[in-house]
């Protein structure tokens, strides 16, 4: 029996010399990509897979931090309204041809084009005018000062476009071009995408894993089989119900962050009972224990949110009202005290609709809100669950909705993108929420260079919104994944962004 | 026999019309539109997609442009997945469905035939009752039930088998399993049944008396006629299994027609689930002329109506 060990050596020795020749990144990818042309995505199943075929003039490092990307450096003018960013000598596209400004200039103008109907290009509107000087310096004009635009041009909205697909060539196996540390290599709708190392790129030396592939995971149970089975290094999510028992049994691969979203509830503000109404507003906000909500019902790491901007933006601070801090006893009876102000009581309770869309969390939640209103305040809420397209069609059309489940995930890290949410001009408002005077603090700070005085507007617009309550934070988004031990490299950062170059594979 | 083939082929054209016509104005009733999301579109982008995809023309234009393109076998641009049209989504995803289904059906013919043959053949005994107790469990679990256990045993208690995906004969053995087991249950009991009453006829007395062995009389002379009413029901069966993977798909993350029509309907993706649905009609349709006409040459009396 002496042969069994040095046969098991063996095959070990053989197993590792594979193992060092290609190493695999599987990553769980929630819905289907709708496609890979950057300036068409709109999910982030697909923006995932963007950040690795192609990088923009800055990318983000591991941490979130925005760093150079195809852009070595760049200088902005006096008055923050002209940037001028000067492109690497080694930039490349994954066709081995030179990646120049006119690309960038092209690529940006495409994706501004009405021709083009970009959902995304709305990232890019403080975009005036684009210019490139010579093959590696590219001039971009501001219509307002916009401090956060290098974090803006790591967004796949502004990722340079090939001139084959340019003129039509498909975003496909063979034809589409990027720029990024992998290239595409197969695409099978519902099955897989499979990318592999691009030697074109750049940085090509500092990419550790040789191939990646995004599964589609649209369902959370499936996901989490597939990966306690070994079929995958990653999960884009962990299954609402199963947060404890994988707490108890995949502890040390979980990771749970902040990310950069609100969950919230938003009222109607054009038809009663929640028109003119801010007392009403109010006592509903305050009766809610955003503790118990966390803790109980959603318990995955979440936070309890009584601002609208999440925590963890550099350079802002989340406008904190002050009932937030007081003890449960005190806020129950302030909303009392307003819910009767309102003209409700006992015997004549406030009769509502609250609408959701079909998810087991939002059924969860809906439920614990309404049984706290009722224990509180005596309120007679009725639950309305609607298919999510019929359900966003309702709640845009503010015929008959009253209060409706909502969320907001920031288009990039800063305050704007919370703050400009509830602009009465905003197409994403669906509350009807109108305040000139939080619309003057907004668009203040949108022409506004110095970052002091623009902080200050951005947060006194905040404290009007939350003196308002158009809408009612419940709680902060973290972002949850399994990520297997063998997979090193994984940092946390507030935006949910993780490109596979950053990772190493090491079992 | 020819005449009846060209005659039920042409009948399939007005069904096939009937089906579109209700899919498209049905899909359209629905509330919200494949470019909805949770960010609103501006305005003149909106318009602008509106335009590309014909949908700022009245109903009955878009509905006449779709049969159009549906005569010449253009099913049209997916609206959710920019730049693919549904003829090559369709074409991705129907050979695994295809597999798949196929090979639950050979396993539930195979598997559900021969358990129905032996419980009839000793019929009352204990094999009989325990055969037709496991039908009936089969009948009666529901497909969503059966594979997540299913993974459970095989793929993360014992390690066996893959979890999901559709990599190798590995990953097809337990969605095909999951997919065959109702069938085969119900496969059983249909074959048991009719096998009883074929084998209580006077020819196979007669057999019997000629002193032929048991087997023979069995193989030669009683499996044909009692595996006919098994045949009726594998054409609609055969239409459903493949129809009807959408759980199975989904549970197993397979790349199959299934998932498409699911996620379609959700996207509201227009053409994709009209696609789909009018590739599944015509197949149903397909299948139904198909049973017919093996009908006609197994049964002669068939034939001659």
């Amino acid at each position: 029996m002496s042969w069994m060990p040095a046969f098991a050596g063996m095959t070990m020795v053989l197993l590792t010399g594979a193992a060092q020749a290609e190493t695999v990144l599987r990553r769980g990818n929630s819905v289907e990509p709708e496609t890979l042309d950057p300036h068409q995505a709109r999910g982030v199943s697909a923006s995932n897979v963007l950040r690795d075929l192609y990088e923009g003039l800055t990318r983000e490092a591991p941490d979130g931090a925005v760093i150079p990307g195809v852009a070595e450096r760049w200088d902005v003018s006096a008055d923050g309204r002209e940037y001028t960013f000067h492109l690497r000598a080694g930039a490349r596209w994954s066709s081995g041809e030179a990646l120049t400004a006119a690309d960038f200039a092209e690529s940006l103008r495409r994706a501004l084009a009405p021709a083009t109907a970009s959902p995304v290009a709305q990232i890019l509107a403080p975009l005036d005018h684009v210019d490139a000087t010579d093959a590696r310096t590219l001039r971009l004009r501001l219509r307002t000062a916009t401090p956060h635009l290098p974090g803006l041009l790591s967004h796949p909205a502004a990722f340079p476009v090939h001139a084959s697909n340019r003129a039509g060539a498909p975003f496909a196996p063979g034809t589409l071009v990027g720029n990024g540390a992998y290239r595409l290599v197969d695409w099978v709708a519902h099955a897989h995408i499979a990318l592999e190392r691009n030697p074109a790129y750049w940085d090509a030396a500092s990419v550790g894993v040789d191939r990646v592939l995004f599964y589609p995971t649209e369902n959370p149970a499936s996901e989490i089989k597939r990966y306690r089975a070994g079929e995958l290094d990653w999960t884009d999510t962990i299954p609402v119900g199963q947060a404890r028992w994988v707490r108890e049994n995949l502890a040390r691969e979980l990771h749970v962050s902040p990310y950069l979203g609100v969950y919230f509830y938003g009222f109607n503000l054009t038809r009663p009972p929640f028109k003119d109404n801010p007392a009403l507003r109010r006592a509903l906000a305050l009766a809610v224990d955003r503790e118990t909500l966390v803790s109980r019902i959603v318990a995955t790491g979440e936070v309890p949110a009584a601002t609208w901007v999440p925590p963890g933006i550099a350079g802002y601070t989340p406008q904190r009202p002050e009932w937030a801090d007081w003890p449960a006893a005190r806020r129950l009876e302030e909303a009392r005290r307003l819910y009767a102000q309102a003209g409700y009581s006992a015997g004549n309770p406030l009769e509502l609709e609250l609408r959701y869309n079909t998810g087991d969390n939002h059924k969860r939640v809906a439920l614990a809100v309404s049984w706290m209103w009722r224990q509180a305040l005596g309120v007679r809420t009725s639950l309305v669950n609607e298919e999510y397209k019929v359900f966003l069609q309702n709640r845009r059309a503010r015929r008959v909705t009253q209060l409706f489940r909502a969320d907001w995930i920031g288009d990039y890290d800063d305050a704007a993108t919370f703050a400009e949410r509830m602009l009465s001009s905003s197409g994403l408002n669906d509350t009807g929420y109108a305040n000139p005077d939080y619309d003057k603090r907004v668009q203040q700070a949108a022409g506004e260079a110095d970052p002091a005085r623009r902080r200050a507007a951005l947060e006194q617009a905040e404290r009007i919104l939350l003196e308002d309550l158009p809408v009612m934070p419940l709680y902060f988004y973290v972002s949850k994944h399994l990520v297997k031990p063998g997979v090193t490299g994984w940092q946390p950062n507030i935006m949910d962004h993780h490109y596979s170059r950053y990772f190493r594979i090491t079992r | 026999m020819l005449n009846f083939t060209l005659k039920r082929l042409l009948y399939t054209v007005p069904t096939l019309l009937v089906l579109a016509a209700l899919v498209f104005f049905l899909l359209r009733a629905a509330p919200g539109g494949p470019f909805d999301g949770e960010r609103a579109l501006a305005p003149e982008v909106q318009a602008q997609i509106e335009a590309v995809y014909h949908l700022d023309e009245p109903l009955w234009r878009q509905f006449a442009r779709y049969l159009a393109a549906l005569a010449r076998g253009d099913l049209g641009p997916s609206f959710q997945y920019a730049g693919r049209s549904v003829n090559e989504l369709i074409a991705a995803g129907f050979p695994v469905s295809l597999q798949l289904g196929l090979a639950a059906m050979a396993l539930a013919v195979l598997a559900g035939c021969s358990a129905g043959v032996v419980a009839a053949l000793r019929r009352g005994s204990l094999a009989d009752r325990g055969l037709m107790a496991l039908a009936l469990t089969g009948v009666s679990i529901p497909n969503f039930v059966v594979a997540p256990l299913l993974i459970l045993a095989f793929a993360l208690a014992l390690g066996w088998l893959p979890a999901g995906g559709w990599d190798s004969w590995r990953s097809a053995v337990l969605p095909v399993i999951a997919l065959a087991l109702p069938q085969i249950a119900y496969l059983a009991r249909l074959t048991r049944d009719s096998m009883v009453e074929v084998l209580a006829q006077s020819w196979i007395r007669t057999a019997r008396a000629k002193g032929l062995p048991q087997r023979w009389i069995v193989l030669r002379h009683a499996l044909k006629p009692a595996l006919l009413p098994v045949l009726s029901y594998l054409g609609p069966a055969t239409a459903q299994i493949l129809t009807g993977s959408v759980v199975v798909e989904q549970v197993f993350s397979i790349p199959g027609l299934g998932r498409h029509f699911v996620q379609g309907a959700l996207n509201r993706d227009y053409t994709l689930v009209m696609g789909v649905v009018m590739f599944y009609g015509a197949l149903v349709v397909l299948f139904n002329l198909a049973v017919d006409l093996l009908y006609g040459a197994l049964d002669p009396r068939v034939r001659t109506r």
